[in-house]
């Protein structure tokens, strides 16, 4: 709510009208005809990041490099869709090979992190996010500057216009169609996304592996003394969350935009990777309430591209989700200080009582 | 000479560095106080936007347009220092989310974006920007021309600043007193020093660095205004500080190391100079380099005893002394 207001504040200063900026807003988001299948074009990928975000944090990492592990898996999920999808073969192949190849690819890349953390103790906030850079340049490089397997070589302009090879037909991704609204389309990376956060509940809150990584997080020391391998678990962790933030990748592959997509103005222009820390944050690092926080500001998201311009400012979706997450954070304080405050008092009147 | 390759790779490292160092020192003056502000990006940015929009629009002389693009900088970074100050010392909110908050906030897609936006900054050159100080016939001195005589005021600024953070911190009384409340804030508190008054200006303080790191990029070394335009220096400089073990001298020479990896692509691409991939591995250069300098200092195993501040990202709650 105070970011809402906050951000109205924003808009006042700047000369806009918040009342009519926020129905434009919901109504772009969620009540418009087909709006809500573009929320889910927003919100799929930001599920992904978010759940890859959640699962690190799990064990206290931080793994600011969702973005950089959802170029590479899309980089890699792109080879496979282009390599299986061409050969002609059942269609379920194909996806079944971009979804491995886009875990793979996300996860090696958020190993790197991983392995610096776990064998040389280094702060893998600034190594994850560095890495962020690098993904965007190997990404840009592949298209760019060089006439790799991701490129389109042949045909009207190839080489004048770099663009990259569509993917077969075979290596796009279905979607079902709801029909309501004008028909939204539940793409098939919006179910492997609630699949994903599925199976991370289950594995953090059913196994014996989940707790462990809750234990190493919560108190290093008392997990090392129990006998639990902690680099292990930071190596297993930061594959995780690599592979899910790698997925995010294929589905933008298979899903959306059925191609490498390396303009400047594209993928790279969208953050999902930070946003999925956003995200996640919110949802409190659990893997449902991820899914719908990712629903929510995929609306947000969706609506600041359907809206941009006049009354609404390219920019404010970043300002409205840091003023969101503030709150959120000044928030939380708020009601830990009240329970931290009460319990010894009444601990303290009852010794005294018994006393 | 003074085309050859090294040395212009240095004198424009040198210009790189600049806004490193910068962002260096404020993030080093933050931490000696115990606040890791992660939001140094986002600081920047906004620093940048609004020395920008100074200059574009307060039609006064050329240095005086300039100054105050530098005031009105650092007053917008250390705005942003502020959110981050209320929330991780009144709040004792995570500090790692917090700043992370901020840089989603102010960063590449959120305020400065918008200010940008809004303000319609984008594609138009900056009407005053900070040109070498000393004539021509001294610049063209062989090597030392250019390197350090071919800089603008705000390079020698930061020279300043650097001894000053320097003088400051290790004799002065009220440097002392910072480097107590970053080591043991109870300890400090019980000596009567004001632990949370000295954090949040030492955050404010760090914050004003950010910005005008943010506008010798847009004043000096592109002057125009993109979305982004600072493209991962504040988080190079977290990194710097931990790089030169919270020492303001050795940010100096991490900052030029830095900011010659960065003056490499665009002089190898110039010149034509292919060894490989170029564009790829000249680019992503500093980047990489910031993650191996990073493991060399982390492997070392010993970053306490070099000087990271104990109460580093630790909210001090008196009750719990």
């Amino acid at each position: 709510m105070f970011a809402f207001f906050a951000s109205g504040l924003v808009l006042l200063a700047t000369g806009h009208d918040p009342l009519s900026s926020y129905r434009q807003l919901i109504d772009a988001a969620f009540v418009s005809n087909g709006s809500l299948s573009q929320t889910l074009v927003s919100a799929t990928p930001l599920a992904f990041t978010g759940l890859a975000a959640a699962a690190a944090f799990r064990m206290r990492l931080f793994n600011i490099g969702g973005e950089g592990q959802l170029y590479m898996g899309a980089i890699t999920a792109a080879a496979a869709g282009l390599y299986f999808g061409g050969k002609g073969g059942p269609s379920a192949f194909a996806i079944a090979a971009m979804v491995i190849a886009g875990c793979a690819g996300g996860a090696a890349w958020a190993l790197i992190p991983g392995v610096l953390r776990a064998f040389f103790k280094t702060n893998e906030i600034i190594t994850s996010l560095m890495l962020n850079y690098v993904a965007a340049y190997v990404l840009t490089y592949l298209i760019f500057n060089t006439e790799s397997y991701w490129r389109q070589t042949t045909g009207f302009n190839a080489s004048v216009f770099p663009t990259s090879k569509p993917l077969p037909s075979s290596a796009n991704w279905p979607a079902a169609v709801l029909h309501l609204q004008g028909g939204i389309a539940l793409p098939l990376g919006a179910g492997i996304a609630v699949l994903a956060a599925a199976v991370l509940w289950v594995l953090y809150r059913r196994t014996r592996f989940g707790f462990e990584v809750q234990v190493l997080g919560d108190s290093p020391r008392a997990g090392q003394y129990a006998g639990m391998r902690t680099r292990r678990k930071i190596l297993a962790v930061m594959a995780i969350s690599g592979a899910l933030a790698g997925l995010g990748g294929a589905s933008q592959d298979g899903d959306f935009r059925h191609a490498l997509d390396a303009d400047p103005n594209g993928l790279q222009k969208q953050f999902y990777g930070y946003s999925g820390i956003v995200v996640a944050a919110l949802g409190r690092y659990n893997p449902f309430s991820v899914l719908l926080v990712a629903f929510l500001i995929g609306g947000l998201q969706n609506a600041g591209n359907t809206l941009q311009g006049a009354d609404f400012p390219s920019g404010l979706v970043g300002v409205i989700q840091g003023l969101i997450l503030f709150s959120a954070l000044g928030g939380e304080l708020l009601v830990r200080y009240r329970v931290r405050f009460t319990r010894p008092v009444e601990v303290l009147a009852a010794a005294e009582v018994g006393a | 000479m003074n085309n050859s390759l090294a040395v212009v790779v240095i004198a424009s490292g040198v210009v790189y560095g600049t806004p490193l160092l910068y962002a260096a020192l404020g993030e080093l003056l933050a931490e000696r106080s115990g606040v890791l502000n992660l939001g140094v990006e986002g600081m920047m940015l906004v620093g940048a936007v609004m020395g920008f929009w100074t200059v574009q629009r307060v039609h006064v002389a050329t240095w005086l347009s300039l100054l105050a693009a530098v005031a009105v900088a650092a007053l917008a970074g250390a705005a942003m220092a502020a959110i981050h100050a209320f929330l991780v010392i009144t709040l004792r909110a995570s500090q790692i989310v917090s700043g992370l908050a901020l840089t989603i906030f102010a960063g590449a897609a959120g305020l400065s974006s918008y200010l940008g936006n809004d303000l319609n900054l984008a594609d138009s050159p900056a009407r005053h920007q900070f040109n070498p100080v000393f004539p021509s016939s001294v610049q063209n001195w062989p090597i030392v021309g250019p390197i350090l005589f071919g800089q603008n005021v705000l390079v020698y600024a930061s020279w300043a600043c650097v001894v000053l953070v320097w003088l400051y911190l290790t004799r002065t009384r009220p440097g002392l007193n910072v480097r107590a409340v970053g080591e043991s804030p109870a300890a400090a508190d019980a000596m009567g020093i004001d632990v949370v008054a000295y954090r949040y200006a030492h955050t404010l303080v760090g914050g004003a660095f950010a910005g005008v790191a943010g506008a010798m990029f847009t004043l000096a070394i592109t002057p125009q205004w993109v979305d982004g335009i600072t493209g991962g220096a504040g988080w190079i400089a977290i990194a710097l500080v931990i790089f030169a073990f919270w020492r303001p001298e050795l940010c100096l020479v991490g900052a030029y190391f830095f900011g010659a990896l960065q003056a490499l692509a665009p002089q190898l691409q110039a010149r034509n100079i292919q060894l490989g991939p170029t564009t790829l591995w000249t680019n992503a250069l500093p980047y990489v380099m910031t993650i191996v300098v990073l493991v060399f200092v982390s492997a070392s195993g010993a970053r306490r005893r070099l000087g990271a501040p104990a109460a580093l990202g630790a909210p001090y709650v008196r009750e719990e002394r």
